[in-house]
């Protein structure tokens, strides 16, 4: 880093090697990295999971896999882009950006959301470890009585209902070190209607999860006392009721549909103005609506049930609220074509991406329509044409504008920039053959193709549109290894990029790319929204002079610590005692009370450090 | 979007298992009002990505290019587009709630058709089971209705949670086992339709599929007699044989001679052979081979009339004689999984079940 | 979880915060909000299960409802004694947060140790915890908030170390103060529990 440049290190600092280094950061910074790397390793692991899902589905009676490894296969590969890559792809952005849009010099909470960091990887790890004994087959959405002992009698679905827990913990400590930074740590003059729109969504993002997360937490500590403890909540011999497993299951899921899009939503705010050279049009109506869907995310999770026969009345309360949901996003979707309307619109590689997000969305969202007419959706749903839907939204959507975040930031992040022809290469590849693999899948569903079958008999007219998606996949496949080439082409490359390469709005461009370890040599003021142009137009320029690299004296700067890692250490022992055969008479065994005195043990230490002991910079 | 809507009118009436070719009151009734919500989504996705990519084309600027006027908004401009989708969408949910009712309710009995036929489906992994209370009768994987007469099905599952669906009479329902679900449909032409279990059910959820047989009203009867009628053994009984005897003892030797004679061409004796090792192997134990007065809840499917079925295999294979063999001596060769098991048969074993069920018409 | 609390805000001195309120205290407010969905989950879960009693016991075979309403006194009494205590680390009275928030944990000893002989009572009455789904939902919810007073008696003992040690004065009393909002936290919750657990199925 610069300052070891600038200024000689403190002894201790110097010792330290790069591993434990990165092992014990708190630097919100590293810690950002460090969920983006992570997060990608598991998308390539679920994307090749969904190649083989592909590649078995390419004809009809295809026998490339067993059907137990395809159920394996389909339910890891939604399993971990909901929670491994597109919630930590998002916590990324989240970590890196949230406290240089607010003009903070770290998170409320530098440690606590290194425990956030490293729940989430080993709870990755752990889920992925599944394989080696055999991993999840009951679905993502685990409906109860097929995840039951009974009829699910392998480690696989323990695998899940404990992996889950584990990965909760991780978006739950996030969720209150989040919503706290950004209600009480914004800079100065920083209300909460001058806050950059990917604030908000954050924001808004961090309440679904504080109040979505313990639904599903408390749904599967019941499922798992059914698998582990022998009793019955969800298991119809005890007197259990599998609809309340769908009830908690989807009182959660659908907020976190809309955990997994709010961010993207945020993302696409931000890059829109900055290429259209244009404020976001309609703020004010942005954050409302954004607040609305947040607010009809809870209020609509049984049209996930439509096909259980709830009743006419039932179906048409949840039909008519979802339909409302359609409202604030059209506005969102008017709002952001409004805000290229009259601009001066600077086609670079994170405004293709975000055009193609846009653009992708409106598709996704009208067959979201679709499938709020109830009685439409008993013939969509559990077909392909769901499938296509919640491509369009995650991939159309969220990976889309997750990209166009990473183009967008790449520079402050890394201090370099991502090659602009290998990025639009990338975006007209990558638009391409996600439309071939996905569209098809419509006709497939409409066809009458159901999902999460291993394979299907010909003749029945969408086998062809399965091989369409097939090649789809692999070619989509082929975009993210241009995309993996520009990394590496930009890591290789000794070209630095500016502070400001994009003529940004927000403050995080008025900082060296990347950003010294404090952010912000001193702490900004901000007197209205989109301050870095207010900056530049008080200044009369359109580049504000390049920032100087500063020493960093007197600045206080959190130390390192190892107590987030133990702490994590002992969460993840403590799920996998339960795991482990014992010949106790209590439920839980010897590795679950290790774990858990481990953990206890890793608070109290952490409680007690010093905060500054390490402190860099005194 | 709109080659969407083309391709949506090109695969109508084309295939099977579609959606859009709806051959049941049901399903006609969701297709209308699905239709209706693509139309609108089309003129929608039209309009707006056509807005977008104007927007980008005509705003293209140049990095030199002074800036653009700076707006931030417009109350008129905010209310008109949220006026205008909310209108939309009701011209998509008064339809709906007009369908959601439609479609809960059972029809009345009518004119033509008369009182709704009642059929009980049972979900099993990875099979349908068909009781017709009224009828009598038990039947699994093919489920034969009249045509023109509205059928009401009342689902449950023995184990996992399962979904009925057959796509050209009515949408999916999803089947519990500690509560019932009701769905209907009325099958406007007679032909074979195939379904599908559409809720995951375990590792053979891929092949759980099933056909509706809608019968003309006579064939149905036809269909509903030969179930009706006590499936009897292959072997005469011991009893004719002592009459014989003892006829044999009092008079003409030709009554004697003729009778097996009579019995050995009208049933193979592959197929006698077939019978016993139906028992022998346990079978039996599993699978009724009678549609009558059987038990309650079946372990196997029931195989009364399987002999005249279009597939095996819950819907998966074509009845050929091959097909059937290679089922029997290698179920989990051909759906790893289920419960029936790969029994020690030998090749000619093989062929005497087939030669025996393919009696059973 | 309960770590939100326990990080210290890493520049206690130099920072301001955008809400009048301490970033420690706004966490600890956060994560129970996001603690009363966790509670809502399991007391609905207990609701439409609370009859399910199959052939094992029911709430009017085991219940003793004398034994609970004092356990719920001693807790309700002890949100009242940590404020006291509070007051007393605040005035930088060190004799009033002594006694007071000794007795708090007294009490959170008291209910716990009142849980763990209630839980085993059932037990030897019959109630394992699957039972039935009665005591399955029952065990479950209580053990969850049994776990949590343990968990904050924990907390409140460690703080009470801390001003034995001389090292809570009233500008650290925030330390205490979060601690005892949590444990309102837990108390609120037994006072919806106690009610419909207790009363409620006795009652129908």
């Amino acid at each position: 880093m610069a300052t070891t440049v600038l200024e000689p290190a403190h002894a201790h600092v110097a010792k330290r090697s790069v591993l434990v280094d990165w092992l014990t950061t708190v630097d919100h910074k590293k810690i950002g990295i460090m969920y983006g790397a992570w997060a990608f390793l598991f998308f390539l692991i679920g994307g090749v999971e969904a190649l083989i899902i592909r590649a078995q589905l390419a004809k009809p009676e295809a026998s490339l896999v067993s059907p137990e490894l395809y159920n394996q296969l389909f339910t890891m590969h939604g399993t971990t882009m909901i929670f491994l890559a597109v919630m930590p792809l998002s916590a990324m952005f989240f970590n890196f950006f949230i406290p240089l849009l607010i003009g903070a010099r770290d998170v409320a909470f530098p440690r606590l959301n290194a425990m956030s960091l490293w729940v989430f990887v080993l709870g990755g790890l752990f889920l992925n470890a599944s394989f080696l004994w055999g991993a999840p087959n009951g679905g993502w959405f685990g409906y109860a009585p097929l995840s039951s002992r009974q009829y699910s009698p392998g480690v696989n679905m323990d695998f899940w209902v404990i992996g889950l827990q584990i990965l909760g913990i991780a978006s739950l400590a996030a969720g209150v070190n989040f919503f706290t930074t950004i209600l009480n740590m914004r800079a100065r003059g920083m209300t909460l209607m001058r806050m950059p729109m990917f604030v908000w969504t954050t924001l808004i993002t961090q309440v679904l999860v504080l109040l979505a997360f313990p639904v599903i937490t408390v749904a599967l500590i019941l499922l798992m006392a059914d698998r582990l403890f022998g009793t019955s909540f969800f298991s119809v011999a005890g007197g259990g009721d599998p609809m309340l497993w769908q009830h908690l299951f989807w009182v959660f899921g659908h907020p976190e549909v809309y955990i997994l899009i709010l961010p993207a939503f945020g993302i696409i705010s931000e890059i829109l103005p900055v290429f259209s050279r244009k404020p976001l049009f309609g703020y004010s109506a942005m954050v409302f609506s954004s607040s609305f869907i947040a607010f009809l995310g809870f209020g609509v999770w049984s049209h996930h049930m439509f096909s259980t026969g709830m009743g006419p009345l039932a179906d048409s309360f949840f039909s008519l609220a979802t339909m409302l949901i359609a409202i604030p996003t059209g506005v969102k979707i008017f709002n952001w074509i409004g805000t290229i309307w009259g601009g001066s619109v600077q086609l670079k590689t994170p405004m293709y991406f975000s055009i193609g997000f846009i653009a992708m969305f409106i598709m996704g969202g009208l067959s979201g329509v679709m499938h709020a007419v109830a009685p439409a959706d008993l013939q969509q749903t559990d077909t392909y044409f769901v499938v296509a839907h919640f491509h369009y939204v995650l991939f159309g959507g969220s990976i889309f504008a997750l990209t166009a975040g990473a183009y967008y930031w790449w520079p402050k992040m890394f201090g370099k920039m991502l090659d602009e022809g290998l990025g639009k290469l990338h975006f007209w590849l990558m638009m391409i053959a996600f439309n071939l693999t996905f569209f098809p899948m419509h006709f497939a569903g409409l066809l009458g193709m159901p999902r999460r079958i291993y394979t299907y008999p010909g003749g029945l007219g969408f086998d062809i549109y399965n091989l369409m998606a097939t090649v789809g996949a692999f070619l989509l496949a082929g975009s993210l290894l241009v995309f993996m080439w520009n990394v590496i082409k930009t890591w290789r490359s000794d070209e630095r990029a500016p502070a400001d390469p994009w003529n940004g709005a927000t403050l995080e461009w008025t900082i060296p790319s990347p950003p010294q370890e404090w952010n912000f040599a001193e702490e900004p003021v901000v007197a209205e929204k989109d301050p870095v142009w207010a900056m530049k137009r008080a200044a009369g320029t359109r580049q504000l002079p390049e920032p100087a690299l500063v020493d960093g004296k007197g600045i206080h700067m959190p130390g390192p610590s190892w107590w987030p890692l133990i702490v994590s250490i002992g969460i993840l022992v403590f799920f996998v005692g339960f795991m482990i055969k014992h010949t106790w008479a209590f439920p839980f065994g010897p590795v679950t009370i290790v774990g858990f005195a481990l953990t206890v043990f890793g608070i109290f230490k952490w409680a007690y450090e010093p905060v500054d002991a390490h402190a860099t910079h005194h | 979007m709109v080659i969407f809507a083309l391709a949506l009118a090109g695969c109508a009436g084309e295939y099977p298992q579609s959606t859009l070719s709806p051959k049941g009151d049901f399903a006609e009734l969701v297709d209308a009002v699905f239709m209706k919500t693509v139309w609108w989504a089309t003129v929608i996705f039209v309009v707006v990505e056509a807005g977008l990519l104007w927007a980008v084309f005509k705003f293209r600027g140049k990095p030199d290019d002074p800036e653009p006027k700076q707006i931030h908004g417009s109350t008129v401009v905010e209310i008109i587009w949220t006026v205008i989708p909310a209108a939309v969408l009701a011209f998509v949910a008064v339809p709906t709630v007009q369908t959601i009712f439609k479609t809960a309710e059972i029809p009345a009995a009518t004119a033509e058709g008369g009182e709704p036929l009642k059929v009980e489906v049972t979900g099993h992994q990875w099979w349908w089971e068909f009781h017709y209370p009224e009828l009598g009768i038990r039947t699994a994987n093919e489920l034969h209705v009249p045509v023109g007469r509205t059928i009401d099905l009342r689902m449950k599952t023995v184990d996992v949670l399962h979904s009925f669906w057959i796509p050209q009479f009515a949408g999916k329902r999803d089947v519990f086992p500690n509560r019932e679900t009701r769905i209907w449909f009325t099958a406007k032409a007679s032909g074979a339709y195939p379904g599908a279990c559409a809720e995951f059910c375990g590792i053979q959820h891929g092949k759980m599929l099933f056909y509706v047989m809608a019968d003309a009203p006579g064939d149905f009867e036809a269909w509903v007699t030969r179930m009706q009628t006590d499936t009897m053994p292959l072997v005469p009984p011991p009893a004719p044989m002592a009459d014989s005897t003892a006829l044999a003892a009092s008079g003409p030797m030709a009554v004697d001679s003729a009778a097996p004679a009579v019995l050995a061409q009208a049933v193979d004796p592959k197929a006698l052979e077939g019978e016993k090792l139906f028992t022998a192997k346990g079978c039996a134990g599993c699978h009724a081979v009678k549609s009558v007065n059987t038990p309650k809840v079946a372990v196997g499917p029931n195989l009364a009339g399987i002999g005249s079925r279009k597939m095996i295999a819950a819907g998966w294979m074509a009845n050929t004689d091959a097909n059937l063999k290679r089922w029997i001596m290698d179920p989990q060769g051909v759906k790893v999984g289920v419960k029936m098991p790969n029994l020690p048969m030998t090749d000619a074993e093989g062929d005497a079940l087939v030669a025996y069920l393919r009696t059973l018409q | 979880m309960t770590t939100a609390a326990l990080d210290h805000g890493h520049d206690a001195h130099a920072h301001h915060t955008s809400l009048p309120i301490d970033n420690r205290k706004l966490a600890i407010w956060t994560f129970i909000a996001s603690e009363c969905l966790f509670f809502a989950t399991l007391i609905s879960t207990f609701m439409v299960y609370r009859d399910s009693t199959g052939t094992g016991p029911g709430p009017k075979d085991i219940f003793e409802v004398p034994l609970v309403t004092g356990g719920t006194a001693v807790l309700l009494f002890s949100s009242f004694f940590v404020v006291m205590a509070l007051d007393g680390a605040q005035q930088g009275n060190r004799k009033k947060l002594l006694t007071w928030l000794s007795l708090t944990v007294l009490c959170g000893l008291f209910f716990a140790g009142m849980q763990v002989y209630e839980f085993w009572h059932f037990y030897h009455k019959g109630l394992g915890y699957s039972t039935n789904l009665f005591g399955s939902a029952f065990y479950t919810l209580t053990g969850f908030h049994g776990t949590h007073v343990a968990l904050g008696t924990l907390w409140l003992a460690t703080v009470l170390k801390d001003a034995i040690k001389g090292d809570l004065p009233p500008k650290k009393a925030l330390n205490l103060e979060i601690a005892a909002l949590y444990w309102h936290f837990v108390d609120v919750v037994w006072i919806i529990i106690f009610p419909v657990v207790y009363l409620m199925s006795l009652g129908r």
